[in-house]
């Protein structure tokens, strides 16, 4: 059984583990006792949003693109959210990740309950996510696991994290499994990377690709495949990954000489820290307005809600890893399902769950945890 | 008699100038649209001049819309401020080489 600190540390305690040092741009809304912290309170915000011209409900404006709500494809990602113990705690996190976040951490039991789940469907990828799933007792349990039922690993790893001395041969160990690492790089130079995700960050990140490059990551092999994932440092959309993509292989080459495999390019969801920034520098209206302005119909066939399912550290399904931090729950027949009871049918004929934020992942290219959608 | 001169939401409302002439609001949207896809120059190339140009001009509107624009094709700051001082150096530039034409008038009136 995992075992978690028998004295979680306090609300306010993100000092307190000085192992999980990392680099920090914010607190979590969690230890501040912000607002914002309660799911229904980021519904209630993005739904007091009111824009002149701009039309912001989400069904209305997909039934007008001929999509008449939003229906699963088959299904192909297998998305844990293993918890939200994070050694960072970057401005923009729509988990509300943090230190002090051993509050929400998933049981082995649930674990045991996602791999019973992963057996009745036709996912080919298991994907770990969090905080940061790393940090996790039971991660190395689970890809284990994963890989022994001959799925392919994502880990959504925030780099910094392979640098804290428990996870010393970590990228070794990963590489032997075949693992995919999609790392977080807001950008290719220091100032927006540092912005978004405190002081620091980018020399860490910087370390650890060096760390990956050197256990063979980000040099074309399909069994050390090095993901960069790029989100805006700011309120605007991402740019087209595709377009991009050689600059950052060019410019991570010629300043650092380091190497990666793909560039994805995602858009930032109001959603938990991120909402309270765009709501704190006044750019909430505007940022809504772009996202609905942006509407992309072309961006609906490819979206994650429809591949994905989402499993939260409690065991809850989700659409996807944004709906899961608001709570809304998948309940096709009213009743929130659960991984212990996992019904394949039942999923698969579920209708997607949709609010405002979701305009974040239709606006431009289309965004993902697989990058653009077109 | 307005009490500002510029009105931010005076951009979102831009397509509202067709009002007085849809046609020639179409021909010149068509037109704007055409000059802003990829072409031989990048789509982050055009934004950058659009953003120098707005400095030129003193568009505040455009400044707004470029410097957006710039950062969703993928520029950053130190992209951005290079291109502003394009704008500066080229304004600069133009008064200083002026002063040609103030040292020749000056050599014919001049004994």
């Amino acid at each position: 059984m995992t075992t978690f600190p028998s004295k979680a540390p306090e609300a306010d305690g993100d000092e307190r583990d000085p192992s999980l040092a990392g680099p920090r741009s914010a607190k979590t809304l969690r230890s501040r006792h912000a607002p914002l912290s309660s799911p229904a309170a980021q519904l209630a915000k993005l739904e007091s949003v009111s824009i002149e011209g701009s039309a912001l409900d989400f069904e209305a404006v997909l039934a007008a693109a001929g999509t008449a709500g939003l229906h699963p494809a088959p299904l192909e990602v297998f998305q844990i959210n293993l918890g939200k113990l994070c050694n960072m705690t970057c401005r923009h996190c729509h988990v509300d990740a943090g230190p002090d976040r051993w509050d929400a951490m998933m049981t082995r039991d649930t674990i045991e309950a996602c791999l019973r789940a992963l057996a009745q469907t036709t996912a080919h990828t298991v994907d770990l996510t969090g905080g940061a799933p790393e940090l996790h007792p039971d991660f190395r349990y689970v890809v284990e696991q994963a890989v022994a039922r001959g799925k392919h690993v994502i880990d959504r790893c925030n780099l910094s994290v392979l640098l804290l001395p428990r996870n010393t041969g970590l990228v070794e160990w990963l590489g032997e499994r075949g693992v995919e690492i999609v790392a977080s790089l807001p950008h290719y130079r220091k100032r927006n990377t540092d912005a978004q995700r405190g002081d620091g960050a980018f020399e860490k990140s910087i370390e650890a690709l060096r760390l990956l490059n050197a256990g063979g990551y980000g040099q074309g092999n399909p069994k050390r495949m090095l993901t960069l994932m790029s989100n805006p440092a700011g309120a605007f959309l991402a740019a087209a990954q595709h377009s991009v993509e050689s600059e950052w292989k060019t410019a991570l080459q010629r300043e650092w000489g380091l190497s990666f495999d793909r560039l994805f390019a995602l858009n930032n969801m109001p959603i938990s820290r991120f909402l309270e920034w765009l709501v704190d520098s006044d750019n909430l209206e505007p940022y809504m307005a772009r996202l609905a302005q942006s509407f992309n119909p072309a961006a609906v066939a490819g979206l994650m809600c429809r591949n994905t399912i989402s499993i939260s550290w409690d065991g809850r399904l989700f659409d996807c890893d944004f709906n899961q931090m608001l709570e809304l729950d998948a309940a096709p027949d009213g009743r929130a399902m659960r991984v212990e009871s996992f019904d394949f049918a039942a999923w698969q004929s579920r209708r997607v769950v949709t609010r405002r934020h979701c305009f974040g992942c239709t606006a431009g290219a289309g965004s993902s945890c697989g990058g653009a959608t077109t | 008699m307005t009490e500002h001169y510029y009105k931010p939401e005076h951009l979102a409302r831009f397509g509202d100038i067709s009002e007085g002439s849809p046609e020639l609001a179409r021909k010149f949207f068509d037109y704007y649209a055409a000059v802003f896809a990829p072409g031989a120059l990048t789509e982050r190339e055009k934004s950058l001049i659009a953003l120098a140009v707005a400095h030129t001009v003193q568009c505040p509107y455009c400044i707004d819309a470029y410097t957006t624009a710039s950062l969703e094709k993928g520029a950053d700051l130190e992209q951005m401020t290079e291109a502003v001082h394009v704008a500066c150096a080229i304004r600069g530039g133009a008064s200083l080489v002026h002063g040609m034409q103030m040292k020749e008038h000056e050599q014919k009136a001049g004994m």
